[in-house]
């Protein structure tokens, strides 16, 4: 099989980001044209067929999703795109977002003509303020040539979208959350139910969909439903940006169809091109931080969402951080610790306090003080954060730790005794 | 560089983002950018709460919950770290201590001179470039001591 499969991707560094003439020359708009001549409800039904599964991280299924919209009486409704890209060793929507910002735009306006909505909204992280602009001149060229605003391609449907700057918060990915933060407030996620299809955007039925999720939406109107999914597995539909970073020799945003393998992911020439230098591979953290790690001999899974979860691994956002035998997985959950500690909203008890007592613990395997107890309370610790966190952030938050735990159990307990098999921490005890 | 703003340029700014609760980040890290100090002061948070109806404990709250605001005065200049996991195996650490020699001061510090704040930040989306850091709204990726020598005495000249 193609290892490398432009669907959504095609146009990225070829056409001009901004410019509608060559957006339009590289098959753009042809989607939503089209819509233009199906009734909403088929568009749903092609979107279930595609069997797309939401590609910010959650896997919720966006033709479901759509769906349950679409049964909601009351109007207006609020076309929402999640564009705050946070989840380290993610940045796939930031190549969308400058170099096919229209791609996006279309989706987006898709989902306005299915549900009957005038206003979109598209809530981008403000460290991606360049992008905001350019994204800016992408809509205002799309009004200028009839395919946003008012009366679009003279269908007497009009859409809007707006964009809101996000300031620098995580848990501003989680769907309510944003919302939140759309409505000026800090970007504490609410309570569920209800359901944000049914109280929104302002107290309004919304749609929430990542930026990948958009861009696909044309994409399956073109090709059909069973035309995308014959892309990918028979359960999880079409290509995945996965995003490359640490030791591996290509960082980098690459589409693939899912189907792939891991390896073909890291080692395939045209992908990853194997890890740095040629090192020995040590794991690799899937997903993001809020993913779970894997080792060496899970290479061969398959990547899609079934065969993953299987192996106690996930697609999550598509971050694929690649570690070699220098890193220390103690030290590297320090640091991810750390980063859910900075990040919590703090609401909610087990999120606020869970994450700073395994991070303290943490602290103790790295300073050789760690005993065996530690590991009951770490457990009790990621259980309850699991299941007993408010939202998505701190229900996720100690996956990384609880996997490593499986895989590297002698690699915390030799720290227990001062030794680092990475050879990273008590070198100053050492006095090297 | 104005070293404080007026009522009449925080009203300028909320009025070209527009009046509404929606453009409330918008509206504030405008101020923040036209501070000069890369700060809100709770004057200007004052105006904004007036002028968007809202209260001031509701601004405090948003200046305090996002990590890009800071409510007190900083550098003209501030060099953010990445300090997510991604960027920290590819050596931030190493890249954060060159920085703290470079500019003379630790990581949380402004230089005397109120050119530069040092400070750490998560995530900014340049993994495939890491170890970086963010000046204003550029990223600087792949970071040497060469590279953040000529990356100092460029924002010093300006």
């Amino acid at each position: 099989m193609e290892k490398i499969v432009k669907l959504i991707s095609q146009r990225c560094n070829k056409i001009t980001p901004a410019s509608v003439e060559e957006y339009c020359k590289a098959n753009g708009f042809n989607g939503l044209k089209k819509a233009f001549t199906m009734k909403p409800a088929d568009i749903v039904a092609e979107i279930k067929k595609a069997r797309l599964l939401g590609r910010g991280g959650a896997a919720y299924p966006a033709g479901a999703k759509w769906e349950h919209l679409l049964e909601i009486p009351e109007f207006p409704k609020y076309i929402v795109c999640n564009a705050d890209e946070g989840e380290p060793g993610t940045f796939k929507d930031k190549l969308l977002l400058s170099q096919d910002p229209l791609g996006i735009i279309e989706g987006m306006t898709i989902a306005g003509y299915v549900f009957n909505s005038n206003d979109g909204y598209i809530y981008i992280r403000g460290e991606y303020a360049a992008i905001q602009r350019n994204f800016q001149e992408a809509i205002n060229h799309a009004i200028a040539r009839g395919y946003l605003g008012n009366n679009i391609l003279d269908t007497g449907f009009s859409f809007h979208i707006h964009i809101v700057t996000g300031a620098g918060a995580y848990v501003c990915g989680e769907n309510s959350a944003l919302l939140n933060s759309i409505e000026g407030k800090a970007g504490r996620p609410r309570i569920k139910p209800p359901h944000l299809a049914e109280v929104g955007l302002f107290s309004l039925p919304t749609l929430v969909n990542n930026v990948e999720s958009f861009a696909n939406i044309p994409v399956i109107v073109q090709l059909g439903g069973e035309k995308y999914l014959s892309y990918g597995t028979k359960d999880s539909g079409g290509t995945k940006l996965v995003c490359l970073s640490g030791h591996v020799a290509k960082r980098g945003v690459y589409e693939v169809p899912f189907g792939v393998t891991l390896r073909d992911i890291i080692y395939d020439k045209e992908i990853g091109g194997g890890t740095t230098q040629g090192q020995k591979l040590k794991f690799f953290h899937l997903g993001g931080q809020s993913g779970p790690c894997g080792i060496p001999d899970q290479l061969d899974t398959i990547y899609c969402y079934k065969a993953l979860r299987s192996a106690g691994l996930s697609v999550g956002s598509g971050a694929v951080v690649v570690m070699d035998e220098s890193v220390c997985v103690v030290d590297y959950l320090k640091k991810v610790t750390e980063f859910f500690i900075h990040e919590s909203c703090g609401k909610c008890t087990p999120c606020r306090e869970g994450n700073w007592q395994l991070f303290k613990i943490l602290c103790k395997f790295q300073e050789g003080l760690a005993v065996e107890e530690d590991f009951a309370v770490m457990k009790r610790l990621a259980d309850a954060m699991t299941n007993a966190s408010f939202c998505g952030l701190g229900q996720s938050a100690a996956v990384a730790l609880t996997s490593c735990l499986k895989y590297f159990k002698d690699e915390f307990k030799a720290h227990s005794k001062k030794q680092c098999p990475a050879g990273h921490c008590f070198i100053d005890e050492r006095g090297e | 560089m104005p070293n404080e703003l007026d009522s009449s340029r925080i009203l300028a700014i909320v009025e070209e983002k527009g009046k509404s609760k929606e453009h409330l980040l918008s509206i504030l890290l405008a101020i923040q950018n036209a501070s000069g100090k890369n700060y809100v002061q709770e004057e200007w948070a004052k105006i904004v709460a007036a002028e968007l109806n809202l209260s001031l404990s509701m601004v405090y709250d948003v200046l305090t919950f996002y990590s890009m605001f800071s409510t007190k005065p900083r550098g003209r200049h501030v060099i953010e770290i990445c300090k997510s996991t991604p960027c920290y195996i590819s050596k931030s650490d190493v890249i954060a201590k060159i920085f703290e020699k470079h500019l003379g001061i630790k990581v949380g510090e402004t230089t005397q001179d109120q050119q530069f704040t040092l400070q750490y930040t998560a995530c900014v989306g340049a993994c495939d470039i890491g170890p970086v850091a963010k000046i204003g709204e550029e990223i600087y990726g792949n970071l040497t001591e060469d590279k953040i020598n000529s990356i100092i005495i460029k924002y010093q000249g300006e």
